[in-house]
């Protein structure tokens, strides 16, 4: 027989006293019991932004690009910056359920199934703002590589813009490929305790005929393996080609090779930081912190200062460059367009700064790290200072570049850019409700698997072992 | 369809549920399935199942990826559709890794999970046959194909002996892997073999 042991160090990751059974209790019984009034509140203001996005599209849709406040140098504004925050976002998912399961934390079992589907709304949302950007988005397929009528004529496999589509259709499909056959077996424990008919068929049919045999186990575990070292090199690459988006052009300020890894650590930064907005509603609302402890969010805090202080680096590098390359179009972008505060954008500069490098160092501090409210307060500043971070790459390098004849006048978004944004919220939002409410939030089967590691309950038993001289551990467990 | 007799035995706990399957295995008896609420590691060799090879499949459909992207698009750029873009060489390798790799991935993540579903019989709308309900909860539900020479009064008492909470014998359909799972079975043959 194997062992299973932790030590008393590591503090336990399910608090109270579970059973298997209290287990699948505690997370299945909301989707059972009917949603409170703050969840309908919740979710119809969702919906109404969510409509308002789609008024704001239509208008996009039917009238033109010019609904938008572009004008011919800042040809990305908002939209793109939107996309680049929703797809950074989308990165905390797949990091926490595949690279953590490869680097074994624990921790993550409380926290992926969330983060996966958080993960999956914010990459729908992301989508939203390149296809609708092309204007006329009736030829969205054109970016698709299909013999065509035209010649055929290609699509060019050359263009950053072009490994974009791959990058992302690529993550939004595996992303949901390993949300959906994680909740394969989750799905049937519904089903096997659902007492009305209507639960059982639609659950049942979620839930794909699955019995939780042996063999098959042993092929979903295979199966998770394999794609969680899919999904590492692919969640790096997504953001990577995000920003080769604009480390390949020759625009001042976006003409960087220090923009994957910064960019993969934003991502990373945003992501978690959307993740601890959400799941400290969801602990609250659900009654969850016996699965999502403060063990949980300190984890989580801990990356989110590694990463805040990785970007603040990059950051500070881009600077020294701008001075170092005695190039005088980057100089200008660094030293006048984003540091100097009087400048026309300096202030969504030192905005960045603010939320993104300074504010976040507050979580050296374990107590810190630990506070509820710090945690919550700090997750939605560091999503302000992430938005600041497009922005500002974005629109500091458009507005003013190499030709003073075509510096912009001053950018500000018009209403339906901004409902764009919103409704993209409004969809987020709309999702998660309906996933909160409807699916198991929690990995019910991965929290069984590591319960009688790290539950608090078995773990006090572990204290005797621990204490036990060597000879008699191995005589009791080892045969 | 056949049907089969089986004895069912459900355990409450995976440290007694070892013992007892070296126990039954010892005993000779042949182990249709164990039916667990979560993936119990070491469960599979102790039940004696082989290494799944689900990990082979998808590198195979991996690579078939990583071609298909590469002569797709060499082929386009190079045959097909020759673009000249300032004078730079047309087969433009170190251009087309990004899409490259993601095909990769792609191919090999689709790949292996509707592998997964065929194999594991796994789709909407299927209905198997479930021992218990509580397989999916807190149970580990340890089932038992029986011979015609198996009491099956023995066999529930051994079971209990070894620490099953509860047992029953149940009759159910075995072959509902279609085509694979039960060589036995050969349903069409039957009008041929009306004997079987």
């Amino acid at each position: 027989m194997h062992l299973k042991y932790e030590s008393q160090l590591r503090e336990p990751l399910v608090t109270g006293n579970k059973t298997y059974h209290q287990v699948t209790e505690d997370i299945i019984s909301p989707i059972e019991a009917k949603p409170s009034k703050l969840w309908y509140v919740g979710f119809y203001i969702a919906v109404a932004l969510l409509m308002f996005g789609v008024y704001s599209v239509y208008r996009e849709v039917t009238y033109g690009i010019g609904q938008w406040n572009l004008n011919k140098t800042i040809g990305w504004g908002w939209d793109i910056t939107n996309f680049v925050w929703w797809v950074g976002i989308g990165h905390a998912g797949t990091l926490i359920s595949a690279i953590l399961l490869l680097f074994r934390q624990g921790w993550r079992t409380g926290v992926n199934r969330a983060a996966e589907a958080m993960t999956i709304f914010a990459v729908m949302c992301a989508g939203q703002f390149p296809i609708f950007h092309m204007g006329r988005v009736w030829m969205a397929f054109f970016v698709l590589p299909y013999a065509n009528s035209r010649g055929p004529l290609w699509v060019n496999f050359n263009s950053p813009l072009l490994w974009d589509v791959f990058a992302i259709s690529t993550y939004f499909t595996v992303s949901l490929l390993f949300w959906y056959s994680g909740l394969i077996p989750d799905f049937a424990t519904v089903r096997d305790r659902a007492k009305t008919k209507l639960r059982q068929k639609l659950y049942g049919t979620a839930a794909f005929g699955w019995t939780g045999s042996t063999k098959h186990w042993q092929r979903h575990e295979s199966l998770s393996l394999v794609l969680a070292g899919l999904s590492t090199p692919l969640v790096l690459s997504v953001h990577t080609i995000v920003s080769f988006d604009f480390a390949t052009s020759v625009i001042p300020g976006w003409h960087t090779t220090i923009f994957p890894p910064y960019f993969v650590a934003g991502a990373i930064f945003s992501g978690f930081a959307m993740v601890q907005s959400l799941m400290l509603i969801v602990r609250k609302v659900f009654a969850l912190q016996d699965y999502i402890t403060l063990g949980h969010i300190e984890a989580m805090n801990k990356v989110i200062v590694l990463t805040g202080s990785i970007v603040g680096i990059a950051y500070l590098t881009e600077l020294f460059m701008g001075w170092y390359s005695q190039n005088k179009y980057e100089g200008y972008t660094f030293w006048y367009s984003r540091a100097y505060l009087f400048s026309p954008y300096g202030w969504s500069y030192w905005g960045m700064m603010a939320c993104n490098v300074i504010s976040p160092q507050i979580f050296w501090f374990r107590k810190m790290r630990r506070n509820l409210f710090v945690t919550f307060f700090m997750s939605v500043i560091v999503n302000i200072g992430m938005w600041f971070e497009r922005f500002v790459i974005i629109v500091t390098s458009l507005y003013r570049d190499y030709l003073p004849s075509s510096w912009s006048v001053y950018y500000s978004p018009s209403t339906y850019e901004i409902g764009f944004y919103l409704g993209t919220f409004g969809l987020f939002f709309t999702c998660f409700f309906l996933f909160a409410k409807y699916f198991p939030v929690i990995a019910v089967a991965e929290i069984k698997y590591v319960l009688k590691i790290t539950g608090d309950n078995y773990k006090r038993d572990m204290a005797q072992v621990e204490g036990q001289p060597l000879e008699s551990f191995v005589h009791e467990n080892l045969h | 369809m056949a049907q089969k007799k089986f004895v069912v035995g459900c355990f409450d706990d995976e440290a007694v549920l070892f013992p007892a399957l070296k126990k039954v295995r010892t005993a000779g008896y042949k182990i249709h399935d164990i039916y667990t609420p979560f993936a119990v590691h070491g469960l599979d060799h102790a039940m004696g199942l082989r290494e799944t090879s689900l990990h082979t499949a998808g590198f195979i459909y991996g690579i078939t990826g990583t071609t298909t992207a590469l002569s797709c698009i060499s082929w386009i750029f190079t045959k097909d559709w020759p673009l000249n873009i300032g004078g730079k060489p047309h087969f433009a390798l170190p251009a087309w890794i990004p899409i490259t790799f993601e095909l990769t991935v792609l191919f090999a993540a689709v790949g292996m999970v509707l592998t997964f579903c065929y194999l594991c019989q796994l789709a909407p709308f299927v209905k198997k046959h479930h021992f218990h309900s509580r397989a999916t909860d807190d149970l580990f539900v340890m089932v038992i194909e029986c011979s015609s020479s198996t009491n099956t009064d023995d066999l529930q008492g051994f079971l209990q002996k070894y620490g099953a909470l509860e047992t029953n014998v149940q009759v159910a359909e075995s072959d509902w892997w279609v085509g694979r799972y039960d060589k036995i079975e050969h349903p069409f043959e039957l009008s041929n073999n009306l004997a079987y």
